[in-house]
């Protein structure tokens, strides 16, 4: 067990859970929560396989996944934007339906190589002691995709206009409409960066940080982490980036807790009884409630909390006006 | 009142033949409408006469069927907010269009052109610093609006339509939150812009209230005018109540002169948290007895709601609340209820009704564990029906059937429904909260006539209520709140309503407690507690055979306001009012820059 | 942006008509199955005659349809435990981990085992897996209640983290402890406890031979009757539907809202356990991998195309049972979770039809 290599591989797989949760931090802000990110990570992981597998393109391949993200997203944002669908259900309905056209879709697709995003090492900032080595020598392009998606996403939320107007439609879309905002349009766009970047998450997987289409288990529940992480995170991408990093260090962890024959100086158990490993395997999510237990009450703590509007659709003159 | 009504100038607006139709509704009927440059213009009518549909026209939220707007003799269509504001038009809402964590600066600034990106919050706190100063109002541009005083709120509702440079101004009722000074304030302030330039729509209800603030009003009935443009002078408040209402309003009430029995409930030393984790309840000790109204006056805000919770068993809190010889306090609602308590809610829809069940099921929300309603496990939907449908006529609830859903009954009807609910336990008290609020005229007087009723049966009633009309009409004792303690218990047949209101604002203080010092046995304590007098009484007061009472214990020395006679307080309370939000707002150093 | 045309949402203000709930339910599974023919189509395969195996897999014999029952077992109880939860909104996403641990509670009975196989009678072993079944379920829906009621934490999260943790667990102890000679399963149950079947009447009624509907199908049935009386002639079920419509409603009329939302989980996890035991006692006959198909997920989805109605239920999961049944027989093998998605997808769209009239109205040009 190597203390280096848990951070490098935390933060490396860590990141497709920073892309998805910011993606979700997006909708939700907006006052869409979106319950299907892990259907769209695996609609978006089986689509940039496939596209990278016939075209050859991963460009193509990352294009075709924010595509199939999005795309996925939009029947969200109709359902629950204009048809006023409870978004509990349609983000779960959304969930089977992208989990199940990417079964259907991806058929065939297991074990088969394809161009991957490559990884690359920064001139410069990799010299940096210890903190080169782990951050910035050999990881991932996407990995760097993330580094900068952390403050860019941060300054946009609130530092900037179009940020304000996506608070406030969060928030009281009722006075952002008086004020001349587009709620319907606001809450379609945030869904759909949202579902975006979704898809984009799940082509890191596929294509990118851990490649190959293991059918419904390349997400293995990821999704789901990355929506419960946007609440431990109390909305702010710089929560989500602790919270996805951590993440990604534990799974590491857990991996690397199996090698040894010692451990703390008394037999390794998970060595011994390779059953216990089904323990290991549960940690992560045990982990996650807890994290929200955590999140909740530090949120009760701060007054911190959900954007007042999430989850309650908008229609004009039926609320205060 | 001044001048330029008669200045033969354009109108700044000019609204003709509007028709407004939703689905089942006429909301507005071919009505017309214009504003004159620099008046204030007062719109008038009921709840539902269309006032605030003609005016979300005005603003861009509706699109009329029918009918032309012209601003400044340039006719307009509207398609958003957006249009409207670029043309000038601003409103301001009852309720307030406020994101409550984001800055003062961030509120104003959401929906404009500039910044075009970047924020840049500093430049802007400045602008925002600026325009205040110019209009008087102040403001601290970084607070953060959930920080803010009702008052303050709406002054950042002012300045977010001055900062897009409207010269049209339209407020919904915009004392209807605010105590009599802080409405006295703000007609001030109306009048300043006013001056400058700026025409005003002033929407109210309230009769007296317009008759201060109008140069000409308008009056609106069931989607019609019935007053175009009338200036004020020489109409009397019944010609203006029958052009509002269509019939001859009795402003009399049938209140019966009884002595008040033996103590029903007693609260002493209660405090309590709001949401917020922040004191909203300090040492509140009171008691109520049979047949007896007790009125609670207030500024919205100042712990009235969280003093009903508490009663009702839906707030923990400390100290003890007796009802019946037993403490009700921290118990559950289901306790409270099972003691005699009937709980008519301020929020109709939130908390009172379950809006998508049947009136059926509303009716029985209370009893539905007892007999004939519920035998063991099981629930006789045939008796809750009979039960649904003996009130429904009892209490005269306008529906279908007992089958039709609460929430498509009209909202006195709703409150009939919820008054039916209550009232038919023969509770041995009532906790009301604002059971007039958003009713018309005609209905106002059914549930305070139904109020009066019960009280002369013999139920203790606690009257919460922020019109202070009404509590004037009804009570026969107030108790007024001020930043969650009782400043003052007065009785309203000698007491007059400006006294009420510098109590309200928390400028001059009263005797408190039980007015004859009758406690229960276990109330000892609190009788020993409220030993020192300490705060002085005015004139009115001393003709008060009430408030020979002695005070709290002693507050903390800065809230003891010499108290004045009425004349004076005219003049000084806006400047008090001020500081205190200034304090409250900019901390202790707020007055560094000198007294504005 | 401006189309030609915008939908316009008028809301109804009479009574929405009785039949169109059902009218658009069934629209639904029709635009369902149609969309899943073009993305076939588009796989290159023949949508048609994919269908017609899905009919002639599902409904083409006796043996057939029974099979379909059988599959539609769990996913009654299921489908009821979550009706009951979602009238009070709340989103318990976790039947398939209660599901789970009904089973492996129900299977301690045996592995253990709790009572000597060889005396007691069957009556007593099966009533006994059946009631460690319903704590069981009742147990793992205790969990997310408690964090919801107390903690106010999001209960489809919860619940979903459950699930992945209740299959760990299961795997761990048919990996492990109970192994059948290091396979991933437990030892075949002995037949007293198992559910009887029709097929067990084969000696005296030949047509039953080889029918494998089981006596599970009945707690289905008893289930739904329950849950109808308990939603629309109880004192509980007037709560539940309080709190369902209102929840500060319910808090003002004096109603415990922690206690029910914990009942309410409990509840929809008992009849979930109940299903897992159903399903191991009656079917598989021994504690396995894979136990479920996805049980807890579609339970949802019956759940929500009945539109909570209990007796709707029994219909909507002999429909989800066939395309269970068809599903396992055809390749590709996500098809039928497709087909689910779409068909929730399309139900709760359509619930906008309920609520309003839909109007296509063309935008009109405005100049000022």
């Amino acid at each position: 067990m190597n203390l280096d290599v848990i951070l490098r591989a935390g933060i490396s797989t860590g990141t497709i859970l920073l892309i998805a949760a910011i993606g979700e931090i997006l909708s939700e802000r907006s006052g869409i929560q979106n319950l299907g990110v892990e259907g769209m990570m695996l609609f978006g992981a089986m689509a940039a396989f496939k596209v990278s597998y016939e075209s050859g393109s991963v460009i193509l391949a990352l294009l075709a996944a924010i595509g199939a993200g999005g795309l996925l997203s939009l029947a969200h944002a109709l359902v629950t934007i204009h048809f006023q669908a409870d978004q509990t259900v349609s983000g779960l309905s959304l969930t089977f339906l992208g989990t199940g056209l990417a079964l259907v879709l991806g058929e065939g697709l297991t074990g088969l190589n394809t161009p991957t995003v490559p990884n690359a090492t920064i001139p410069l900032l990799s010299l940096i002691p210890w903190v080169g080595k782990i951050f910035f020598t050999d990881q991932n392009l996407l990995v760097y995709f993330g580094y900068l998606l952390i403050p860019a996403s941060w300054y946009f939320i609130f530092k900037t206009k179009p940020g304000l107007h996506l608070r406030a439609v969060g928030e009281n879309p009722a006075a952002a409409d008086t004020l001349g905002v587009n709620i319907y349009r606001t809450r379609y766009l945030y869904t759909f960066i949202g579902g975006c970047m979704a898809g984009l998450a799940g082509a890191s997987i596929s294509v990118a940080i851990s490649p190959g289409w293991y059918s419904n288990l390349t997400t293995s529940g990821q999704g789901w982490i990355a929506v419960a992480l946007v609440i431990f995170a109390q909305w702010n991408p710089t929560g989500a980036a602790v919270g996805g990093y951590l993440f990604g260090m534990l799974r590491r962890f857990m991996l690397d807790l199996q090698g040894p024959t010692m451990l703390l100086g008394y037999k390794n158990p998970f060595f011994y009884d390779h059953n216990l490993v089904f323990f290991l395997q549960m940690t992560p999510f045990v982990l996650t409630i807890i994290a929200l237990l955590w999140g909740s009450a530090r949120a009760r703590r701060k007054r911190l909390g959900a954007p007042a509007a999430l989850g309650v659709p908008y229609v004009r003159g039926e609320r205060g006006l | 009142m001044t001048l330029p009504t008669s200045i033969p100038e354009s109108p700044a607006v000019e609204m003709q033949d509007i028709v407004l139709r939703f689905p089942g509704v006429l909301a507005n009927d071919h009505v017309s409408f214009t504003l004159n440059k620099g008046e204030i213009h007062a719109l008038l009518g009921e709840n539902g006469a269309g006032k605030s549909s003609l005016m979300n026209v005005l603003t861009g939220l509706y699109k009329p069927q029918s009918g032309t707007i012209r601003v400044n003799s340039k006719k307009v269509v509207f398609n958003s907010p957006k249009d409207a504001i670029l043309s000038g038009i601003g409103m301001i809402h009852q309720h307030f269009m406020l994101v409550p964590n984001q800055s003062v600066t961030e509120n104003i600034l959401i929906g404009l052109d500039e910044p075009r990106f970047t924020l840049n919050l500093k430049k802007y706190d400045e602008k925002v610093r600026e325009l205040a100063a110019q209009f008087g109002l102040n403001i601290d541009p970084t607070a953060k609006i959930w920080q803010l005083s009702v008052g303050e709120q709406q002054r950042v509702e002012i300045l977010k339509i001055l900062y897009r440079g409207a010269n049209i101004l339209v407020l919904d009722e915009p004392t209807a939150v605010l105590a009599p000074q802080e409405a006295d304030e703000l007609i001030l302030t109306l009048r300043g812009m006013a001056a400058q330039g700026k025409s005003i729509v002033f929407i109210s209800h309230k009769l007296n209230e317009v008759r201060a603030v109008a140069d000409r009003l308008t009056i609106l009935r069931k989607g019609k005018t019935t007053a175009e443009g009338v200036p004020l002078e020489g109409l009397t408040k019944e010609k203006l109540a029958s052009l509002m209402v269509g019939r001859e309003v009795l402003f009399n009430l049938k209140k019966c002169d009884q002595e008040a029995g033996d103590t029903v409930l007693m609260l002493e030393d209660v405090s309590a948290m709001n949401n917020k984790d922040l004191p909203a309840l300090k040492n509140v000790s009171l008691c109520l007895k049979e047949g007896e109204i007790l009125g609670i006056a207030g500024v919205a805000g100042n712990g009235q709601s969280e003093l009903v919770e508490v009663i009702t068993g839906m707030r923990t809190c400390t100290g003890r609340i007796w009802m019946g010889g037993k403490n009700i306090a921290n118990k559950t609602p289901q306790f409270s209820i099972e003691q005699g308590l009937a709980h008519i809610p301020e929020d109709r829809v939130g908390v009172g009704t379950a809006p998508n069940l049947s009136i059926t099921k509303n009716v029985i929300m209370k009893n539905f564990e007892h007999e004939p309603i519920s035998h063991r496990w099981r629930l006789d939907y045939t008796a809750a029906n009979n039960q649904a449908k003996k009130l429904r006529e009892q209490y005269d609830i306008q529906s279908p059937s007992v089958e039709t859903q609460a929430r498509k009954l009209s909202g006195g009807n709703l409150q009939k429904l919820i008054l039916a609910r209550e009232l038919s336990s023969q509770p041995r008290l009532v906790v009301a909260m604002q059971p007039t609020r958003g009713l018309d005229v005609g209905a106002i007087e059914g549930v305070q006539q139904l109020l009066l009723n019960q009280r002369e049966q013999g139920c203790a009633i606690l009257l919460v209520s922020e019109d202070l009309d009404e509590l004037m009409d009804l009570s026969d004792r107030i108790a007024v709140m001020y930043e969650g303690e009782i400043v003052g218990i007065v009785n309203p047949k000698v007491t007059d309503i400006n006294t009420i209101g510098l109590m309200m604002t928390g400028m001059a203080r009263r005797g408190t407690a039980c007015d004859d010092g009758v406690f229960p046995p276990e109330a000892g304590q609190a009788d020993a507690d409220a030993g020192a007098q300490t705060g002085e009484t005015d004139e009115a007061a001393q003709a008060d055979a009430e408030t020979a009472t002695p005070e709290p214990p002693a507050p903390p020395e800065e809230e003891i306001e010499p108290a004045m006679p009425a004349e004076e307080a005219e003049y000084l309370p806006p400047e008090t009012e001020k500081e205190r939000i200034l304090r409250k707002v900019r901390g202790p150093d707020w007055n560094k820059g000198g007294r504005p | 942006m401006r189309l030609p045309y915008s939908l316009q949402l008028v809301k109804r203000t009479e009574e929405t008509p009785k039949w169109l709930p059902a009218v658009t339910s069934l629209g639904a599974v029709v635009v369902a199955f149609v969309f899943s023919g073009i993305v076939l189509a588009l796989m290159k395969a023949d949508p048609l005659r994919i269908y017609q195996y899905f009919f002639r897999a599902a409904f083409g014999s006796w043996g057939a349809f029974s099979d379909v029952v059988v599959k539609a077992t769990p996913l009654i109880l299921i489908g009821l435990g979550c009706s009951v939860a979602f009238r009070m909104h709340l989103w318990n996403i976790g039947a398939e981990g209660q599901f789970y641990i009904g089973a492996f509670f129900a299977s301690l009975v045996v592995l253990v085992p709790l009572v000597p196989l060889e005396t007691t009678p069957k009556f007593v072993i099966l009533s006994l897996m059946a009631i460690l079944g319903l704590i069981g379920g009742a147990v793992y829906g205790f969990i997310p209640g408690v964090l919801k009621a107390r903690f106010n934490i999001n209960e489809v999260i919860t619940t979903l983290m459950l699930n992945y943790i209740a299959v760990f667990w299961n795997n761990y102890w048919i990996f492990g402890k109970y192994s059948d000679a290091g396979f991933q399963m437990t030892r075949t149950f002995p037949n007293v406890a198992w559910l009887p079947r029709l097929a067990d009447l084969a000696k005296q009624y030949p047509v039953f031979s080889g029918i494998t509907l089981h006596l599970g199908v009945v707690f289905g049935l008893v289930a739904a009757v329950i849950v109808w009386l308990i939603v629309y002639r109880s004192r509980w079920g007037y709560k539940i539907n309080l709190i369902g419509d209102n929840p500060r409603a319910a808090r003002y009329a004096g109603i415990d809202i922690t206690r029910n939302i914990i009942l309410v989980f409990m509840f929809s996890g008992a009849l979930a356990g109940l299903a897992g035991m159903a399903e191991v006692s009656g079917v598989v006959h021994r504690l396995q991998e894979r136990i479920s198909t996805s049980y807890g997920f579609s339970g949802v989805i019956v759940a929500w195309l009945a539109k909570l109605n209990p007796y709707a239920v029994i219909v909507v999961s002999i429909l989800f049972g066939a395309l269970i049944v068809a599903g396992r027989e055809i390749q590709p093998s996500g098809v039928s979770f497709m087909i689910q998605g779409t068909i929730l997808f399309l139900v709760i769209s359509s619930d906008v039809l309920l609520k309003y009239h839909v109007r296509l109205v063309r935008t009109e040009e405005e100049t000022a």
